[in-house]
């Protein structure tokens, strides 16, 4: 492979898991909280179509956004609404929206099948886009684009150095002594719930309007549940799970181009590697083998080792609040 | 006196909380059906006309009778498996790669056997290995749970898309057709290696009493037998069984390997029943909807025929609405079947948590 298709294959693959990237964000600030809203799948299918044909209805991509962005918000307050105020099951509403919500926008967008519409322009930086190898890899894209960079180093920071931040890390481990600090755990699991939706709202969007434009059947198939493979790979940090979200794109991307060495093998199968990924990450991290590899490094590497590896999930994901 | 006003007494309270929890059901119900009615009007149809239609593209005709029957029969399958796993507390999203898997297991053995032998022989050793392999798909999830501590629901849902991709592999690659490989799947087998019909339906006898054993069997275990009480008894609260003494581990791989066998069995189905090759899409969603049709009984098996019966007319009688009504897609099956048990679920939830206050 020549330098140049290497520029390619990763130029594309920024391109490819910027839908990701938002999805993987929202997902993890509502699983930091809390609550796994396990709708991914449906609710990024519904805002592709929803966010598609609001944008072809009023001629404005950002009017689409915005929209998908608030049914992705609604999506989620209904697994809010079932997982915190009634305390049923996290997994069962979730997963019952993601097949709901999917088979929905194929009934509701049955008139937009296909149907050309309005696109994110490109919109090349000036100056930065001139930069040698970087300029072309990252800032020849679209607005879109610029906004998921901002998303990525926004959410981490958040996350990791603000005090809000450090509330919300709290509730999703400690959510019994952040109540006896003072932290609302109800209204502050609704509020990152709701936000975490709506990123995933703006994802959906992202495929229609963008990436993959226009709608059809199943037009995101696969990658809600993807993005949830990936937020577990990414061991709920944001900036690891975008990058888990970049390398997915490199596979795809990767994979259109050995399609000319290898047509017999469709590019659907490389779509299993995150999983495969996943589940190998997790029975490595979970069952201690880790650890033993770690002990192999002098203490000060090893710190650093296991904080990279580390997937230990927020301890009170997916289990209800109860005030004591 | 006193003897006889005491049970009243104690009655009087139940009474009055029992039709208020049936309110909570009817409750969602109507508001289920009310959704589905507006979203009908949405796309500018009528209800009633919809509903007509589902009927006779369910029931119209024989065939169409048929095709109701062999979804009904795996639809079973997966959704008795599932009462295993949901009354051992667990979320098996990863049926469908254990649909897959079975009918991959089929596939492999018809193709091995062919005509070699006797087609009876051929094809009941097709259904054992098909059940063999989603048991087998089944256990990896629960090794991977209980071993590997991975949740079984992200496993699952990890697993599905890897049995998706390997059965994509083989039609593409290894057991592509002669000629072109296509999404259309495998070369489809010879008539002999197909199941026997109810007349000219699609509708196979073996099938209905496979899929009806395994039901019966089900309520046997779960209401009759010491297994079935201590599978709950994990479900509920799986520490405390292990502190009492039940092999957690053992159950929970148990209903891990039994739901798995269930779903191989439908995968086989699948294949020698109903497809008679192997296609990408072979599972037809049908694990996600037996997970749908439990969740709805709320783990109960004796309700699950009748709903499983529901679904499938639905699945079936969906299908023809975008030929008779131009608006209409069939995925509105899904979209009644998933409204149905979010309201369900809304409805419990609000039930439960009234009884609380």
């Amino acid at each position: 492979m020549s330098g140049e298709q290497l520029l390619i294959v990763l130029s594309t693959a920024i391109a490819a898991a910027t839908p990701l990237v938002f999805a993987v964000l929202g997902e993890t600030l509502s699983e930091r909280a809390g609550v796994i809203n396990l709708s991914a799948e449906g609710t990024i299918m519904f805002c592709a179509m929803a966010g598609f044909a609001v944008a072809l209805a009023s001629g404005s991509v950002v009017v689409g956004f915005v929209i998908a962005a608030l049914i992705g918000a609604l999506a989620a307050l209904v697994v809010g609404f079932c997982a915190i105020t009634l305390r049923q099951s996290q997994i069962a509403v979730g997963f019952v929206l993601a097949l709901l919500l999917s088979d929905l926008a194929s009934f509701l967008g049955v008139p937009i099948v296909r149907v050309p519409g309005p696109t994110v322009p490109p919109l090349p930086l000036p100056l930065l886009s001139d930069v040698p190898l970087l300029g072309p890899l990252l800032f020849r894209k679209d607005a879109l684009v610029y906004l998921s960079y901002i998303a990525i180093a926004l959410t981490w920071l958040y996350l990791y150095r603000t005090r809000p931040g450090l509330t919300l890390r709290a509730i999703g481990e400690q959510p019994n002594a952040a109540f006896a600090r003072g932290a609302d755990v109800v209204r502050l699991r609704y509020l990152y719930v709701i936000l975490g939706g709506a990123l995933m709202g703006i994802a959906g969007a992202a495929f229609s309007l963008d990436f993959k434009a226009g709608w059809s059947h199943r037009h995101t198939g696969g990658y809600g549940w993807i993005a949830l493979a990936i937020v577990i790979f990414g061991g709920w940090n944001p900036l690891r799970a975008a990058l888990g979200a970049y390398l997915f794109g490199i596979l795809q991307s990767l994979a259109s181009v050995a399609q000319d060495q290898f047509q017999n093998v469709p590019t659907q199968v490389l779509t299993v590697a995150p999983f495969v990924l996943m589940i190998v990450l997790l029975v490595l991290t979970s069952a201690g083998w880790l650890d033993r590899l770690a002990s192999y490094f002098p203490p000060a590497t090893r710190r650093r080792l296991l904080q990279m590896l580390r997937t230990s999930p927020p301890a009170a994901l997916g289990k209800p609040f109860e005030q004591d | 006196m006193a003897a006889t006003s005491q049970p009243s007494h104690a009655a009087a309270p139940s009474a009055a909380v029992l039709p208020l929890s049936l309110v909570y059901r009817v409750g969602a119900l109507v508001a289920a059906l009310a959704f589905v009615g507006l979203l009908i009007l949405v796309v500018g149809e009528s209800p009633l006309s919809v509903l007509g239609a589902l009927i006779s593209g369910a029931f119209g005709t024989a065939d169409q009778l048929g095709r109701v029957v062999n979804t009904l029969t795996v639809l079973l399958l997966c959704a008795a498996g599932l009462v295993f796993t949901f009354n051992a507390g667990l979320y098996n999203l990863g049926i469908e790669g254990q649909i897959t898997v079975g009918a991959i297991a089929t596939t492999l053995v018809l193709r091995l056997l062919g005509e070699a032998l006797p087609a009876p022989l051929v094809i009941a050793s097709g259904i054992g290995f098909g059940l063999l392999g989603g048991m087998g798909w089944g256990l990896l999830a629960g090794v991977l749970k209980v071993y590997g501590r991975v949740s079984e629901i992200f496993a699952g849902l990890g697993l599905n898309f890897v049995a998706q991709g390997l059965a994509i592999y083989l039609i593409f690659g290894p057991w592509k057709r002669p000629g072109v490989a296509s999404t259309s799947g495998t070369e489809p087998f010879p008539e002999s290696l197909w199941l026997g019909t109810f007349g000219r339906t699609e509708a196979t006898p073996v099938g209905v009493v496979l899929a009806l054993a395994a039901l019966a069997l089900t309520i046997v275990v779960m209401r009759r037998t010491y297994f079935g009480l201590r599978l709950r008894a994990v479900g509920l609260n799986l520490r405390a069984a292990h502190v009492l003494g039940i092999p957690a581990t053992r159950q929970l791989l148990a209903a891990f390997a039994l739901c798995g066998a269930l779903a191989g069995v439908g995968g086989a189905l699948q294949v020698v029943g109903n497809f008679h090759r192997l296609i990408p899409t072979i599972s037809g969603g049908l694990g996600f909807l037996g997970l749908l049709v439990v969740m709805l009984v709320n783990f109960n098996p004796w309700f699950v025929l009748p709903v499983a019966l529901f679904f499938s007319a639905l699945n079936v009688g969906s299908l023809q609405l975008p030929l008779v009504l131009r608006n209409v897609d069939s995925t509105l099956s899904g979209v009644i079947q998933g409204t149905l048990v979010l309201s369900a679920l809304i409805g419990r939830g609000l039930d439960q948590r009234r009884s609380r206050a």
